[in-house]
């Protein structure tokens, strides 16, 4: 009698309209591409979506030419305060169109709506208004005030409204224009929001959107006249875009992988310590790249902390991002499922055990059991190397040095946890962790006015509040 | 001639310096510098790419304790580098008059305009964070701050023209910063980097936290900016030579350095420095907590 | 707990917790017991409450949580002005909440004041419904302790199935937890009666004790000095029952079972008026302690008004309409 069972509460999807098919976004308007084009499905279902444009070199040359003419012309020069009055229209036109973009972003990413609804849309929205308002206070920011003109921006699927506004907000204050490359699986948020710099009748060419895959990317970010390359993404890729501006006048600011720490001691709060576990490596299905995807906890409470953190992995709701209570949605793609896949054998054959909460998994689309593996030691490779999937690999420790020391052991500095109710335990571990974000008796938390960015090969720049204006003035 | 009534000179070889110690280059290599006339001076030690890692283990080793200290410290230790260069004058000045050219009263005017660097940034040691750090007003119940910590070590190409001037222009914000260096003097004019290390061996600059290598860009740079162990890469002492900057930032690539590029042409390095030398090898941490009871 | 004594689980109707005796030898051993407890951080316990509450429950798990609901009320009236008419209709509606649809299931319990229990029993008669009684100078419990005692002993005599106590905050507050966790005890002994000992629900008046580190060890203590439900509130005081409190409650009922074998019921009371809050809860139930605790015996409402919304709501599932607040009566 007592089986308490969520019947499906499914978000509508009449409000999202998807075209067909779509064009790149070049000096207002939406253009047919030079190249060839690709589908763009969704990881839930793997039905096709839309098809979309793959920008060539002659559409990326377009693109940045007419970025660089709106920058020379119209938005180089237009004062901040105008500026300003588009960045917070388009805030406010996130904000009505927040359904609309939650259902597509959903649809697109795979995520579940509860976290499009609740995190990427408010946070992206929030991120145009808090960089509207430094638009004419740039002589205040410590940075300088000129712009830097063109700047060509590379974003991942794991966010990509959200990271498209940690992009888009803080250039455009600044007074440079954009062309900007979504991810290819994950292309139809930022066509939106395309759409609605045309209703924010935002001056053509001050942003361009162009479609397509890495080739696209690169071509981008090593067109000559690009200024400034921004980059969020993985090592691998950063490290090749490194290269590539070598020698040139390109600014660069890098937001790469991680591997993350999250250390809980005896004395955490330890129910919140779980849902800081559970936030840390489950959140986004685990796409995330300041993921809590290392726990470090300390032996004496161990064995408690597992047992309540499998007790909580197996109340996850696992399933249709569209249902407003589903917790963990798909695999953004049939690629990264078999990266986590892999990964995950190689955990288990390096001799930790695995484990998995009990849960049904859709018949199509790409899905992966939010999963915990025990016994890991620092040298096996799911200790070492970024999954970007919902797999936690726990380790042990006696002493807050030994923490510290395991955290730092990674060439990965994006961010790390502390969970202690001891104050002075929490200032000096958070003084010794080697990332750009710590996160003390809490986890994956983000605000437009704080700076998030890594270090060592997590990157370098920071975005987000007054610091992340220094990547885009001189 | 009487040659038994002149006295010969005592040639010096210098050494390098090395977490703390002169030790000679492990190659054993040395190389004659000579005046701006191309008169014999001394011999300097001829740097190899495994003096390069040594200065580096030897930065990295120092980079805990020299970060760990408290940044009034760190500034009362760069002020007091200032103090003994006083000293030092004599030794300077006859370093920048015959690697520089210059007249005595210039390379005063040198001399102090460097002592004044190292005291204006020693200044800076515990004001950094009150200048680019921030408390952040998120949207919810947390404590949000963002503090500058060093990134580590940090290899720097000091410039091939001012040896001494922009020795002290691209060292001194480093360490300030709270990380450890290792630099690659002035190829052709390595001996006020000489002086310079024997001034921090006698001042309380800790071993390792500076390490300077003198002899060629060709050996060392290289080493440190492939090096998978050092941070951040200035490449200043490429100031035109934008082909070998270039290939330098592609290696940096390889951990992904922070680096900064050369400039077209060596800078003026009596004009008041900004932030960015020292905000260049600083990362940004960024702290959340809970409020609440 | 890794810094806690086991002990063994007693039986259910010993008068106090067995395995508990090293602990609550002196003040300062409870007390260093109670402040090993793993801490609980604010913002997060509030942020968890709030994720619960965006739970979407509609169709058939609205209709199955709202009948849940409504045989989880104790139906409430403790006011002055309370009459015995008033304790025989709330009676009534105990029974058939919805007198035009015999599929509605009864309440829980009514819950009055000691005065009152001989009313609402012979009201109830032979019907599931039990009664349950405040008691021990509720809502304040300032009084003496032989008061106190006399409060409940009389409740009981009356016929109370249930004895609803409060502990002294006063003595909680300074840290006098041994005078808590006895004056728990007494009443616990104090609740055996003819027929079987009343059930006792331990009131801890959370919104008195301010942080959740307090409801916390507050809900041990409770547990531990034998309390078969811990409960949020008198209704009394602001801020009553609310989400994150009874999460904590939760989360140490679930954690004392898991510790003793010994399952003890939760029961916020004050504040939940609606059945959209009181299904917050039941997800809250559902997924912090348990499925175990979906039922009368281990979880309740305390509330006055809350019924008549889960009637509206359960009218408007059954017939597609949105009833109002004159199909149903006001008590």
């Amino acid at each position: 009698m007592n089986t308490f069972e969520y019947a499906p509460a499914p978000e509508s999807r009449a409000i999202v309209d998807i075209k067909p098919s779509y064009g790149l976004f070049v000096g207002g308007e939406f253009v047919d591409g030079h190249g060839r084009s690709f589908k763009t499905i969704s990881p839930s279902t793997e039905e096709v979506l839309s098809e979309v444009a793959e920008a060539d070199e002659t559409d990326v040359d377009l693109a940045v030419k007419a970025a660089r003419r709106a920058h020379s012309r119209v938005w180089g020069r237009m004062p901040g305060k105008e500026r300003a009055k588009y960045l917070f229209r388009i805030a406010r036109i996130i904000q009505e169109r927040g359904r609309e973009l939650a259902v597509l972003e959903s649809i697109d990413n795979g995520k579940p709506i509860k976290e499009t609804r609740d995190v990427d849309v408010p946070i992206a929205a929030a991120h145009f208004f808090y960089y509207a308002g430094w638009a004419d206070k740039l002589k205040y920011s410590g940075h300088g005030t000129e712009s830097l003109g063109v700047a060509g921006q590379v974003i991942p699927w794991n966010f990509p409204l959200l990271m498209l506004s940690w992009k888009i907000a803080p250039a455009l204050a600044c007074g440079n224009t954009v062309v900007l490359k979504p991810a290819e699986t994950t292309p139809l948020t930022a066509l939106l929001f395309a759409e609605i710099c045309q209703q924010a009748d935002l001056p053509p060419g001050v942003v361009n959107i162009i479609t397509g895959a890495g080739d696209t990317g690169r071509t981008l970010v090593s067109h000559p006249d690009v200024d400034k390359v921004a980059f969020t993404g993985s090592t691998e890729v950063g490290r090749a875009i490194a290269k590539s501006v070598a020698g040139s006048d390109k600014r660069v600011t890098l937001e790469l992988g991680g591997k993350a720490a999250n250390i809980v001691f005896d004395d955490a709060p330890l129910d919140q310590a779980v849902e800081g576990i559970v936030n840390g490596i489950f959140f986004n299905q685990g796409h995330v790249c300041c993921a809590g995807s290392r726990l470090l906890v300390q032996e004496s409470v161990a064995d408690e902390v597992l047992g309540r953190l499998k007790r909580r992995m197996g109340t996850l709701r696992v399933g249709d991002p569209l249902d407003k209570n589903t917790d963990v949605g798909a695999i953004n793609s049939a690629e990264q499922l078999a990266k986590i896949r892999r990964l995950s054998q190689i955990g288990e054959q390096e001799g930790a055990e695995r484990w998995s909460a009990p849960c049904d998994l859709p018949d199509h689309g790409f899905w992966f059991p939010p999963t915990v593996f025990t016994g890991v030691t620092q040298a096996h490779r799911i200790a070492r190397e970024e999954i970007f999937g919902p797999v936690l690999s726990v380790l042990t420790f006696r002493t807050p040095g030994e923490a510290v020391e395991k955290a730092n052991n990674t060439p990965y500095g994006l961010s790390a946890g502390v969970w202690t109710e001891k104050g002075s335990r929490i200032l000096k571990v958070a003084n010794a962790l080697r990332a750009g974000v710590v996160w003390a008796n809490t986890f994956n938390k983000f605000d437009p006015t704080s700076p998030f960015g890594g270090y060592k090969e997590s990157g370098y720049g920071r975005e987000g509040g007054r610091h992340g204006l220094e990547a885009y003035l001189r | 001639m009487n040659t038994a009534s002149t006295r010969i000179d005592v040639r010096k070889t210098y050494k390098l310096f090395i977490g703390g110690g002169f030790p000679r280059s492990e190659s054993g290599h040395s190389y004659v510098v000579s005046d701006v006339r191309g008169r014999f001076v001394a011999n300097a030690a001829l740097a190899s790419r495994k003096d390069a890692r040594d200065a580096v283990a030897a930065a990295r080793k120092a980079f805990p304790g020299w970060s760990g200290r408290t940044a009034y410290n760190r500034g009362q230790v760069v002020y007091r580098i200032a103090e003994v260069m006083e000293d030092r004058r004599p030794q300077f000045v006859e370093a920048l008059r015959q690697g520089e050219g210059r007249t005595p009263a210039a390379a005063g005017k040198v001399l102090d305009e460097s002592i004044d660097r190292l005291v204006w940034y020693a200044g800076w040691a515990d004001k950094l964070t009150q200048v680019v750090g921030n408390a952040n007003p998120v949207a919810g119940p947390f404590f949000n701050l963002s503090t500058p910590e060093p990134t580590g070590v940090v290899a720097v190409l000091a410039p091939q023209g001012s040896s001494l001037l922009g020795l002290v222009s691209v060292v001194a914000p480093v360490i300030v910063a709270g990380d450890t260096v290792v630099v690659a003097a002035s190829t052709e004019r390595p001996l006020p980097a000489v002086t310079f290390a024997e001034v921090l061996a006698t001042s309380d600059v800790p071993g390792g936290v500076v390490n300077i290598l003198t002899g060629s860009l060709d050996r060392t740079a290289p080493t440190l900016a492939s090096h998978m162990d050092v941070n951040a890469l200035d490449l200043t002492g490429l100031a035109g030579d934008p082909e070998q900057a270039t290939e330098l930032e592609i290696q940096a690539a390889a951990n992904l350095k922070r680096v900064r590029r050369a400039p077209a042409a060596e800078p003026d390095w009596s004009v008041e420095p900004g932030l960015d030398r020292m905000t260049d090898v600083l990362e940004t941490k960024t702290v959340w907590h809970p409020i609440g009871v | 707990m890794t810094s806690t004594a086991t002990p063994t689980a007693g039986p259910h109707d010993d008068p106090v917790e067995p395995g508990w005796a090293d602990v609550t030898a002196s003040e300062s051993s409870l007390r260093r017991f109670l402040h090993g407890l793993p801490g609980v951080d604010q913002v997060g316990a509030e942020q968890r409450a709030a994720g619960l509450g965006t739970r979407s429950i509609k169709t058939t798990a609205k209709a199955f949580a709202i009948d849940l609901a409504i045989r989880m009320v104790d139906l409430t009236t403790l006011e002055g002005q309370d009459t015995r008419g008033k304790v025989k209709a709330l009676s009534a509606k105990a029974m058939r909440p919805d007198p035009a649809d015999p599929t509605c299931p009864p309440v829980a319990a009514v819950c009055v004041y000691p005065d009152m229990v001989a009313v609402a029993k012979e009201a109830l008669g032979a019907s599931e419904v039990h009664v349950a009684s405040v008691a021990t100078a509720f809502p304040s419990g300032r009084a003496a302790m032989d008061v106190k005692l006399a409060d409940t002993r009389d409740a009981v005599a009356a016929g109370a199935d249930e004895v609803d106590m409060v502990i002294d905050r006063g003595a909680f507050l300074a840290g006098h937890y041994l005078q808590v966790f006895e004056e728990i005890g007494a009443v616990r002994e104090a609740c055996a009666g003819e027929g079987g000992a009343a059930h006792l629900k331990v009131i801890l008046e959370t919104g008195e004790l301010q942080t959740y580190d307090n409801v916390r060890r507050a809900s041990w203590l409770a547990m531990m000095a034998g309390a078969d439900f811990i409960k949020t509130s008198t209704g009394k005081v602001q801020p009553a029952a609310t989400p994150p409190v009874t999460l904590v409650m939760l989360e140490a009922v679930r954690d004392y079972r898991e510790q003793t074998g010994r399952m003890v019921g939760v029961k916020p009371a004050g504040g939940i008026r609606t059945s959209k809050d009181a299904i917050k809860y039941l997800v809250m139930v559902n997924e912090v302690a348990g499925p175990d605790w979906l039922e009368p015996d281990w979880f309740r409402f305390g509330a006055s008004t809350l019924l008549n919304d889960l009637l509206m709501q359960r009218t408007r599932l059954a017939t597609g309409r949105y009833s109002g607040p004159d199909y149903f009566t006001l008590d």
